[in-house]
């Protein structure tokens, strides 16, 4: 699938929207993998903590500013793109936390495939919680812990094979 | 024969939008679509939209169809939705057939507005005419106004943002891509969308089309070939995909028929869909009474054509007397907002494409 789009980190962890190693080892962060200029800013104006910017110019790539966020998950849930994931490793295990918008809705407690940018399995997920308010209209954003390798490539959850 | 002071013809974003600020300008509204539903591909767009907050973006779709209806009918547009639209003649007097009761009507509006949208691109293909190939369009009323799940197996022919939402929609509802295959080199669409479907492990096929879709009474088998750089298939490239369904979104073109029958003039541009009609700034076409807005003004998207049905919707207004005092004002806003949406890569293209056509009608070599 790379023949299509750049699938690696280290090609993400240059744009704007990409927090630090050492923000994330403090806690829950925005991890914005928008990489193409659309005409479009929800995440800037859905932030309640002012972290996001993107400015008048509204093609502009999303600026995160990782000490403002606290990795609530509101912006990943209000991007249309789908690009914004929130990631934590300050705990023993690598927290992740991605929209999600497939029926049946992953269960906390659930057991599964974490999946990576390309779909192929990373490895084990397991689901931590599930943010669904009214205010995500029908947009999960589901929180699962993973093995902390493999954290920055999860995207997604799958059942098991 | 009704009288009215703006008919509009079609009821999805653009049409619907127009009829609110006509209607909020003061102006008797009357909107006619041939659905039975108001608010055209917005019912059918269950995604969350690309934009600024003033594009309502964040917001799906279809959220964004009942708040605008629901603004149109506060507005005092009147609906008369199972209507054809079938013909403008030349006293000013646009032929109305009503499709429940089987009678024929007459408008004679002081301005009308077009929304007349788009149509699906049709790709030759053998084995085409068999059950279960269809419009991305179609798979989508099937899904989001029938709530009827097209198919189980599906091959999407086409990646630019249709072919992939629509794709991603095919999903939600329970299906299963088995192919997206696109004949250019690379994803024509918005990456982020490619990306959804990429991370649910669909297969993308680029530099590769469609040469056989096989089956007993329905699609049961797609063929699929290689393209090489002169978009040629390559001998013995020939792979197969099980499938059931083949969804085509190889573009849309303008609906453009009762504005050329009202006489407007049409002019070529490649990157807004094919002919479009010729129309200013304002979207006031050659034709004195008539505006257009949205898709049949040259294939945009429905943020863009909100905002063009607003802008017509003021100015047919004002023509006539009603809402003169804010008129310029608004239109100004609704123009900034337009221009937001036309930057970047990917509306470069439309602005220029756009800016060539007020240009040619500014001109006024038509007249």
């Amino acid at each position: 699938m790379s023949r299509y789009f750049p699938q690696d980190t280290e090609y993400f962890s240059k744009l704007p929207g990409y927090p630090s190693q050492e923000r994330m080892k403090k806690g829950p962060v925005a991890l914005i993998e928008c990489n193409q200029c659309i005409p479009c800013n929800p995440c800037e104006s859905s932030c309640r903590q002012g972290a996001i910017t993107v400015g008048s110019q509204i093609t502009n790539l999303p600026v995160l500013d990782e000490e403002k966020c606290i990795g609530c998950g509101i912006c990943a849930a209000a991007c249309p793109g789908q690009a914004v994931r929130i990631i934590d490793l300050s705990k023993e295990e690598g927290i992740v936390a991605f929209p999600y918008e497939y029926l049946p809705a992953p269960q906390k407690g659930q057991i599964g495939n974490a999946l990576g940018r390309d779909g192929s399995v990373l490895g084990q997920a397991r689901v931590v919680r599930v943010d669904a308010p009214k205010a995500y209209d029908h947009t999960m954003v589901v929180w699962v812990a993973v093995d902390k390798e493999i954290a920055k490539e999860v995207c997604s959850f799958g059942g098991k094979d | 024969m009704i009288e009215t002071d703006i008919c509009i013809v079609g009821a999805g974003p653009a049409g619907l939008s127009a009829a609110a600020a006509a209607g909020e300008a003061g102006a008797s509204v009357l909107v006619v679509d041939e659905n039975f539903k108001a608010g055209g591909q917005l019912f059918k767009q269950v995604h969350k939209f690309f934009g600024s907050e003033n594009h309502k973006a964040g917001t799906r779709g279809i959220r964004i169809g009942e708040q605008l209806l629901d603004r149109a009918r506060k507005a005092g547009a009147v609906f008369r939705l199972r209507t054809l639209a079938y013909g403008f003649f030349e006293n000013g007097v646009l032929g109305l057939y009503d499709m429940d009761s089987q009678e024929l009507g007459l408008v004679k509006a002081k301005k009308y507005i077009f929304a007349t949208g788009a149509i699906e691109n049709v790709l030759p293909m053998k084995g085409g005419t068999l059950p279960g190939v269809m419009g991305a369009g179609a798979a989508q009323t099937l899904m989001h106004l029938y709530h009827t799940r097209p198919g189980n197996e599906i091959v999407m022919v086409g990646s630019g943002n249709v072919g992939l939402i629509v794709s991603y929609q095919l999903m939600q509802s329970g299906a299963k891509i088995a192919a997206l295959v696109e004949a250019a080199p690379k994803i024509s669409g918005y990456e982020v969308h490619a990306r959804k479907l990429l991370r649910a492990g669909v297969k993308m096929y680029t530099s590769t089309t469609v040469s056989e879709i096989k089956g007993e009474d329905q699609v049961e088998e797609v063929v699929l070939t290689e393209l090489d750089s002169d978009f040629k298939p390559i001998p013995g490239s020939e792979f197969s995909v099980k499938a059931d369904t083949v969804c085509v979104a190889v573009g849309l073109s303008p609906l453009t028929e009762l504005l050329q029958m009202a006489g407007c003039k049409l002019y070529f541009s490649k990157v807004l869909g094919g002919f479009v009609p010729l129309h200013g700034r304002n979207l006031k076409t050659t034709h004195d009474d008539i505006y257009l807005a949205g898709d049949c003004s040259g294939i945009e998207e429905a943020s863009t054509a909100m905002e063009e049905g607003r802008i017509a919707g003021i100015g047919a207004s004002a023509e006539i007397g009603f809402g003169t005092d804010k008129a310029d004002e608004l239109i100004k806003q609704a123009q900034e907002r337009l221009d937001e949406l036309r930057q970047g890569p990917f509306g470069d293209r439309r602005k220029s494409g756009m800016e060539e056509i007020f240009t040619e009608y500014e001109k006024g070599a038509w007249a």
